[in-house]
């Protein structure tokens, strides 16, 4: 499922804890990820369960993308998280510790069977696995193309560096490694990539530094625990006006191309194709979903 | 469904409530709330839908409220119960 959609910013939010479950509506964030896993303790994981339930039986109206991170399935908790979880229709399940395709296939499975069993469309459900250990690191595009579910890979920085028994720093340089390894992943599977939390809510200005090193490194979208970190996010992911408008220049070209026949056109000494469409065709899409242009884009454009 | 044990769940935090269940041979529910002469029959309401759709004819039950919505009472209702039911004995 290599969908285009917007994801810049995934909040993470607890899920045994009303008081920030009912403020996902207001959220700014492209998508929340409510959490039924590190953020809950073992003696509460029945309770999280049955709030979270309740809580997106009664939120009728989704303004975001709503992605559930269950426990992985080798614990006891897993299996009973999808059955409370997947009536209630999230778009996505979060798979934590992701390290195998065999460990994606199975989560797989048990969509493919609920969906059977419920009427719903095969592959309603999406999947973000988490790389989060060395060995997911190292199994990555393997995980990616496991299922067509699988929309993106979300490394996660924390228990990596735990797995590889480093600490984190705020400067980064311990995780460029497994950072492009992830993306690369991704992007020759067609698939999003998306960055780690950064959980230090006190330095935005580290923040800021790490989120323009992940997109330089193609990174486009990231996760985050605190919602006072959106805006920083969403600054830093939004494109350049020279950006917009070179990518408003593409699209122009490309759609006079077409008028004559063609898919390739050169602008200003430069051609123009596929590619360079597909990138001018995302920072108009990021551009405006951050009110940065007026129209939305026509992504009919891409098929001729 | 049967209390048989006593039952616990929710916690003190604002917008979140602790309810606590514990077996008796009468239905009896109190209520405490910070919102409590606003809220307190939409409270008493939501608690006695709960109670009915679980089958709950006896017991005490008793809530601390903290300002939690609908959705948070009849969860940390639902578990409190789960909790304390046959099922977990």
């Amino acid at each position: 499922m290599a969908d285009s959609r917007l994801r810049r910013t995934l909040l993470f939010v607890p899920g045994n804890m009303p008081s920030m479950l009912q403020n996902v509506p207001l959220f700014k964030c492209d998508s929340v990820i409510i959490d039924l896993e590190d953020a809950v303790n073992h003696a509460e994981k029945d309770a999280a369960r049955n709030l979270v339930r309740r809580f997106l039986k009664s939120w009728k109206e989704r303004n975001k993308e709503v992605l559930v991170r269950i426990n992985p399935l080798y614990t006891k908790w897993g299996h009973d998280d999808l059955k409370a979880i997947l009536p209630e229709m999230p778009d996505a399940i979060r798979f934590p510790m992701c390290e195998t395709p065999e460990m994606a296939l199975e989560l797989d499975a048990e969509l493919t069977q609920y969906e059977a069993a419920n009427g719903l469309k095969p592959g309603h459900f999406g999947i973000l696995p988490s790389i989060e250990t060395v060995k997911s690191v190292l199994n990555a595009y393997a995980i990616a193309t496991s299922t067509k579910r699988i929309f993106g890979l979300a490394f996660g920085a924390e228990d990596y560096t735990a797995s590889m028994g480093i600490a984190r720093t705020n400067s980064g340089e311990d995780l460029v490694h497994p950072r492009m390894m992830v993306v690369m992943a991704a992007k020759a599977a067609g698939l999003q990539a998306i960055d780690s939390i950064f959980s230090d809510i006190n330095d935005m200005e580290a923040l800021r530094r790490e989120t323009e090193l992940v997109k330089r490194f193609g990174y486009t979208g990231k996760c985050l625990v605190n919602p006072r970190q959106i805006d920083v996010i969403h600054e830093v992911f939004a494109p350049k006006q020279e950006e917009i408008d070179y990518a408003l220049e593409v699209v122009e070209a490309i759609r006079q191309a077409q008028e004559m026949g063609t898919g390739v056109i050169s602008l200003k000494g430069k051609m123009v194709d596929a590619p360079i469409v597909k990138r001018a065709i995302h920072t108009l899409r990021v551009a405006y979903a951050q009110g940065l242009t007026d129209t939305p884009v026509d992504e009919e454009i891409l098929n001729g | 469904m049967e209390i048989v044990k006593k039952g616990v769940a929710g916690t003190m935090q604002s917008s979140d409530l602790m309810v606590f269940v514990e077996p008796a041979d009468s239905l009896k529910v109190e209520i405490e709330s910070t919102v409590i002469k606003q809220f307190g029959h939409l409270i008493q309401a939501k608690v006695d839908e709960v109670l009915v759709k679980n089958n709950v004819t006896r017991g005490f039950i008793r809530l601390t409220d903290r300002g939690a919505l609908d959705y948070a009472i009849e969860a940390r209702i639902e578990t409190a119960l789960q909790r304390a039911s046959a099922a977990r004995a």
